[in-house]
């Protein structure tokens, strides 16, 4: 009833090329936004935050990362972690070594190594495509967790080879408190995703959607496949990098050498497969059944009386995980986001079913 | 000559890479870094776990082959069957445990065309990778759940004492394991039965048939549903030869499911489409990764100041990536060409 766009006339070429056409999107979008900055602070705990709300914005952030790479430009990758390792390594470096610099600077720095990172492991993609670049970037995974564990250099020459962050300081002000991490992560997920959706919706986004459609005929209508993959990898692994970066300093503290290993990396493509791929809400979607998922079978059995061992439970997860993922496969391709898409046209249409 | 000559300058980058692998292969005992004797012994080392890495890159191959699907819950397979005969061997004999893990890898066999493949007819390879991926985080959570997820034993029965063998050739002679010795020879059958059966019985012809092209086998009258449950039967089978070959040698655990990550270089070595190439391919990886570790990780931990060797852990990896840039199809896998 209330969902209607009878009435809404477009007329000019800004309003036709807006992200949200429909008002009645527009105010949703600003009131789930004026939730998350106003009203979750105060009401948000502190374990909500630390456990639920941060992760999930920081995998969600690397999601749409991966999405940009399998969904929007068709290069399945099996070494998103990876990515995000070198973020989260070189912001550790560039914190320890160079303590003066603030932190949205190191943020965008970590992110552009990651990306000079994803470019050089991309190169492959040029001359191979489909199973053989998952065994690629699945190199990439392994050399990369080999190089941040074995090379004394990137941990700072740390006995262990682990690593624990300096407190995050920027423009003189500390983050301590969750609600700042909180803040401040929602931030950065809010304009890295309004960047990734006017990336994919302009000439860059289109060019990489026309080499995943079919890569022979975007070459032949002039688009060159080397700068569409390479530049896919480069924005993809720009994301990771700078998620990988927030998920060492504010999610984990301190990380061991395989924090970032290959399940991390298959569990951010199960984001994409549930969530949806080729569809930044769909990032969103996959993060946030991955990271509630967990919990819930953790709290939901001991709270109905089931006693269930914590070895059972992550059986029981993985079991989960690998029927969603094939019933997903089999029944909805498009994943969650494509489900939330059919659940809007019913209401646009509603009280008719055509 | 001429044309010899010809063929060497068009694939002069898989010639170079042939090269620098002997040279590295060929380079410990050149140099003087080893004796005679440990050398052969590293080699010997490699080569069994090549074998081990050979047999589940088999069952890559196998199905590849006949259906198209690249089984990334090959080792999940593995680690499932390997679960199967350990806790079925602690009440039967191990022999009808065996028999039942066969049984019982037929049924998953079954279950998996009739829930997933079925379903997914004439997708993209990628695709059906993802749902294999799905398959193997099943898998494992199902296994452990129905089986528990301890550590558990195969008593196979073979002696497990090393012997020492050619003292009047090298000095000190060489440690081999009667154990890997027999698992060798396990392996050799198994791919001898698997050649017999594919050239000479009438399923494996109609195997060979679906391999080739699934629409022209189609149109003859061959059963593509039945067929696919068949490859994944035999796929499960030397699934269960690895897994209690494996399993018997460092015991039942999850860790088993990791060796199919270590089979993926493997066939881009080898090459998708071919089980002779999966054999050679797996062996080249271990003792590439052997040599690796034992001969090039100490020169790199001492140039680098690392940490710790372990670059057994990449080097088949970045081995097979090299690979891929210079031969996409293997070494012996079909030649087809993609426009990428």
């Amino acid at each position: 009833m209330l969902y209607r766009e009878n009435g809404q006339f477009k007329i000019s070429y800004s309003e036709d090329q807006q992200i949200l056409p429909i008002v009645q999107d527009r105010w949703f979008m600003l009131a789930l936004l004026a939730f998350a900055f106003l009203v979750m602070p105060a009401i948000g705990t502190d374990y909500l935050f630390l456990s639920l709300v941060i992760p999930f914005l920081i995998l969600a952030i690397a999601a749409i990362g991966l999405n940009i790479l399998v969904g929007y430009c068709g290069q399945i990758s099996l070494g998103t972690a990876a990515f995000m390792a070198v973020g989260a390594y070189a912001a550790y470096n560039f914190v320890i070594r160079v303590p003066s610099l603030n932190f949205l600077v190191v943020l965008i720095l970590s992110g552009g190594i990651a990306a000079l990172v994803g470019i050089l492991f991309g190169i492959p993609s040029l001359r191979i495509k489909g199973l053989y670049l998952a065994v690629a970037t699945l190199a990439a995974q392994f050399f990369v967790d080999w190089m941040f564990a074995r090379v004394k250099w990137f941990t700072n020459y740390s006995s262990s080879g682990s690593v624990s962050t300096p407190p995050i300081e920027m423009f003189g002000w500390s983050m301590e408190s969750p609600v700042q991490k909180y803040l401040f992560v929602l931030t950065v997920a809010v304009v890295m995703t309004l960047a990734a959706k006017n990336l994919v919706r302009g000439h860059i986004g289109r060019s990489w959607m026309a080499i995943r459609d079919m890569d022979v005929a975007a070459e032949v209508i002039g688009i060159r496949p080397l700068y569409a993959k390479l530049s896919a990898f480069a924005v993809s692994s720009f994301y990771a990098g700078v998620a990988g970066a927030l998920w060492g300093f504010i999610r984990l503290g301190a990380w061991e050498p395989l924090a970032f290993n290959v399940n991390l990396s298959l569990n951010l493509l199960f984001m994409i497969i549930i969530g949806g791929m080729g569809s930044l809400l769909g990032s969103y979607f996959g993060a946030a059944f991955i990271v509630i998922l967990p919990i819930l079978l953790n709290q939901v059995p001991g709270a109905i009386g089931i006693e269930m061992s914590t070895a059972f439970a992550s059986h029981l997860e993985a079991m989960i995980f690998g029927s969603l993922i094939i019933f997903f496969l089999i029944v909805e391709p498009h994943g969650l986001a494509r489900l939330w898409a059919i659940g809007k046209e019913k209401l646009r249409l509603w009280p008719f079913p055509h | 000559m001429d044309q010899a000559l010809r063929t060497l300058q068009k694939n002069w980058p898989v010639v170079l890479m042939l090269v620098v692998m002997a040279v590295g292969a060929a380079g410990p005992l050149a140099f003087g870094m080893t004796t005679p004797g440990f050398y052969v012994e590293v080699m010997l080392g490699g080569l069994m776990s090549g074998v081990m890495y050979s047999l589940v890159a088999l069952g890559f191959v196998l199905i590849f082959k006949a259906s198209g699907v690249f089984n990334f819950a090959q080792g999940a397979m593995v680690l499932f069957a390997a679960l199967s005969v350990a806790r079925i061997a602690e009440v039967v004999p191990l022999p009808v445990a065996f028999v039942a893990a066969i049984g019982i890898m037929a049924v998953l066999a079954w279950l998996i065309e009739r829930l997933v493949l079925r379903h997914l007819v004439n997708q993209d390879a990628v695709v059906l990778l993802m749902a294999t991926l799905g398959i193997t985080y099943f898998l494992d959570g199902f296994g452990q759940t129905i089986w528990g997820s301890d550590i558990y034993k195969i008593d196979t029965g073979l002696p497990k004492t090393p012997m020492m063998v050619l003292d009047s050739i090298f000095d000190g002679g060489i440690l081999i394991n009667t154990e890997d010795l027999v698992a060798a020879g396990i392996a050799a059958l198994l791919v001898l039965a698997l050649a017999l059966f594919f050239q000479k019985t009438p399923t494996g012809r109609a195997l060979r048939a679906v391999a080739d092209d699934h629409q022209a086998a189609q149109s003859i009258g061959i059963p593509l549903n039945r067929i696919w449950v068949i490859v994944w039967t035999v796929a499960g089978f030397v699934a269960l030869v690895a897994g209690v070959i494996w399993g018997s040698k460092l015991g039942v655990q999850f860790s088993l499911s990791l060796i199919a990550l270590k089979a993926l270089p493997v066939v881009i070595l080898g090459g998708f489409t071919s089980v002779p190439g999966a054999i050679i391919g797996g062996l080249i990886i271990g003792v590439g990764e052997k040599f690796a570790e034992v001969f090039l990780g100490p020169i790199l931990v001492k140039q680098f100041d690392l940490a710790g060797g372990g670059i057994e852990n990449w080097f088949a990896y970045v081995l097979a990536l090299l690979f891929l840039l210079v031969r996409p199809e293997g070494l012996f896998g079909e030649k087809h060409i993609d426009r990428v």
